[in-house]
């Protein structure tokens, strides 16, 4: 129940039979922070937040309130507060009586929790809906019903569990600025568990991206967004252009790739053996279309898709060398338009490639979208 | 709702009929229809009329020979006295064991089926075995006079705990498999949230679980009542038939194959049909206090 200075996960593991879904997830929690566990489906993320809530206990490590061991305690007495995919909102209470059942587990004293439940509904705005049923309720009120549940008593961690993916895009975005909203005005500590990077990039403070059970990259959403640990994180993180290729030369953080047909220019994340496979990532909207005068990373290349995404088009277009790209842009293109394409070699970024696992789209085969 | 204005043509008639729940897919009802109509309406009716037409008397008299007679009238709370327990027992033994139940578990078909053997034994052989298990010289006596427990044997047969025990062992893995779909039909979610907001099992059980199975509790409970309540073979199998199980359908069976007396048999039928209905409409009023919505489950 008590505010913590830092939560701290120390190798953290659960197996289900003989399967890793978490392997040794280390991170250290600062009171106040928003982080965001990010990753596909399967990747552990939410099986780290089971761990966290105590719905799950773990196969292998320890979880630490500042001096105080918790993985070994029950959900009931951790008090974390958590908001689930499903809302599970109490289908035979009123929605005062939701926000209530927190407060009224701790055995407040009836004024306290009638004015603290009273103060968290006008918090997420349901006055006029407090003795409706759940079931009487839209998705986004029924949203806001459990992140008031969770917070009311003001728990040490706020646990959020894909809470947005069951809303349409309209509600989502205003959902996720409430959510902000909230974790501002109130500083709650929150772990919020998403496979919308977008989300996780707009709402957290730090990022955990995991693959596979398996911490990738612990950052900065600016971090994240422009320096990518490795190839895998940047696919997850938009760059939607992924090239095998060869090292021709490299010189720092420098290095010549060759792909494709194509000598490019771009800046090394990691370290790199020459004559290694490489990962190229580029994000679409980093590819410019008739850069003034660039002579660097230049490609001459016909337009094959356009979609029409309000201020931008998206694109996909080929290479003379048969390489197919994303793009982004303002410039009004259509599908035949021979263009001139350049990426800046600071915003090309040169990853090792891992032998084993092959890249989902190796960008040649034609009409891959995604 | 059809929204034809006065000016407008109407829409055809058949698509005006279906907008009402008529078309083809009723005749699907016919079958169900005359079953019911044969098998039952026809035959309730028949009884009904019957027991308005005694041997003697006014239509009522037969209603009025039942509720004078001291005897007879005793038959409804000897039925009642060994059904409502029963049904009660039923229902709430099988809330613990569905409840740790639901989720799965390696072996749990084995669980299921074991417990729910019994239906398939029948009355006759269930009231054999319990006369062997139960009897003075059964099993159980044996060995209670065997560890000195008792001093001679404790009777458990023919009389209220013959039938009582009978009425368990069948009336169980009924309310058992109700309870358990049930259960399954609420989402554990809702456990898991409640324990995050602090509730112990205790409390998630008597808070979040139990009032969301009341309306099925309720229904299992009139189920296995009405069951019960209609208990005959083993009144007189492992009971005492002439004495303090003489339940109200043995009545019944009295005055229509001992007596002939069927307008007789048939008053007493219906007075039978209106107690159950009496206890029905009780549960059922209590169970609307309730709430009875979607609980998110699977089931």
């Amino acid at each position: 129940m008590s505010a913590f200075t830092q939560l701290r996960l120390d190798g953290v593991s659960r197996r289900f039979g003989g399967q890793a879904a978490l392997s040794e997830l280390d991170l250290t929690i600062e009171a106040g922070e928003f982080i965001a566990l990010l990753g596909p489906s399967g990747c552990g993320k939410s099986t780290a937040l089971n761990c966290l809530a105590g719905l799950l206990p773990l196969t292998e490590g320890s979880i630490w309130q500042d001096e105080r061991r918790i993985d070994t305690l029950p959900p009931e007495r951790r008090g974390f507060g958590m908001v689930f995919q499903s809302y599970a909102l109490f289908p035979h209470m009123t929605v005062r009586a939701n926000i209530a059942f927190g407060l009224r587990m701790r055995r407040l004293p009836k004024e306290e929790t009638r004015r603290r439940t009273a103060e968290a509904v006008r918090l997420v705005r349901l006055e006029d809906h407090v003795d409706k049923l759940p079931g009487q309720l839209s998705g986004g009120q029924q949203q806001r019903v459990a992140i008031a549940r969770a917070v009311v008593f003001e728990p040490s961690l706020v646990l959020m569990d894909e809470p947005l993916s069951n809303l349409d895009a309209k509600l989502r975005l205003e959902m996720r600025t409430e959510i902000r909203r909230l974790h501002q005005s109130l500083g709650l500590t929150t772990v919020y568990v998403t496979h919308d990077q977008e989300e996780a990039l707009s709402l957290a403070d730090r990022l955990v991206v995991l693959r596979e059970g398996r911490v990738q990259q612990i950052g900065s959403p600016r971090e994240l967004h422009t320096r990518p640990a490795n190839w895998h994180v940047a696919d997850f993180m938009g760059y939607r252009n992924l090239w095998r290729g060869r090292v021709e030369q490299s010189e720092g953080a420098r290095a010549t790739v060759e792909a494709s047909g194509l000598r490019l220019l771009g800046e090394v994340v990691g370290g790199l053996q020459t004559g290694a496979d490489v990962m190229v990532a580029v994000r679409p909207e980093d590819i410019r279309v008739d850069g003034p005068g660039e002579t660097r990373n230049a490609m001459s290349a016909t337009v094959e898709v356009v979609e029409y995404q309000g201020r931008e088009l998206a694109a996909e277009a080929r290479t003379d060398t048969g390489l197919l790209l994303h793009l982004r842009t303002e410039q009004r293109i259509a599908p035949g338009d021979q263009v001139k394409l350049a990426v800046d070699p600071q915003r090309l970024l040169v990853y090792q490639a891992d032998a084993q696992t092959q890249p989902k789209r190796l960008a040649d085969a034609p009409g891959a979208t995604r | 709702m059809s929204g034809a204005g006065p000016g407008r043509p109407l829409a055809h008639w058949q698509h005006r009929l279906a907008e009402r729940g008529v078309d083809r897919q009723l005749w699907l009802l016919v079958p169900a229809l005359v079953f019911v109509i044969a098998l039952f309406l026809y035959p309730f009716f028949y009884g009904l009329t019957l027991s308005f037409q005694p041997t003697t008397g006014g239509p009522f008299s037969d209603y009025a020979r039942f509720f004078s007679d001291s005897y007879e009238r005793g038959t409804i709370w000897i039925t009642l006295r060994i059904a409502l327990p029963a049904a009660l027992l039923n229902v709430l033994a099988a809330v613990p064991i569905a409840y740790r139940m639901r989720g799965r578990f390696r072996g749990k078909r084995l669980v299921t089926t074991l417990l729910v053997v019994p239906i398939t034994l029948g009355t006759v052989l269930t009231a054999q075995g319990l006369l062997n298990f139960l009897g003075p010289t059964g099993w159980f006596n044996r060995i209670l006079l065997a560890s000195n427990l008792v001093d001679e044997p404790v009777r458990l047969t023919h009389n209220y705990w013959g039938v009582f025990f009978s009425l368990v062992i069948t009336g169980f893995p009924f309310a058992f498999l109700l309870v358990l779909s049930y259960l399954s039909g609420i989402d554990p979610t809702l456990e898991r949230a409640a324990a995050t907001l602090g509730a112990d099992w205790r409390r998630r059980f008597t808070r979040i679980t139990l009032p969301l199975l009341m309306p099925g509790l309720a229904t299992t409970f009139c189920l296995t009542f009405v069951l019960a309540f209609s208990v005959f073979p083993s009144a007189v199998l492992v009971g005492n038939p002439a004495g303090e199980t003489r339940v109200i359908s043995l009545a019944a069976y009295q005055a229509a194959y001992e007596q002939y007396d069927y307008p007789y048999a048939s008053a007493i039928a219906m007075i039978m049909g209106f107690v159950e209905l009496v206890i029905i409409a009780v549960v059922l009023a209590a169970r609307s206090r309730f709430y009875t919505g979607s609980t998110g489950g699977k089931g």
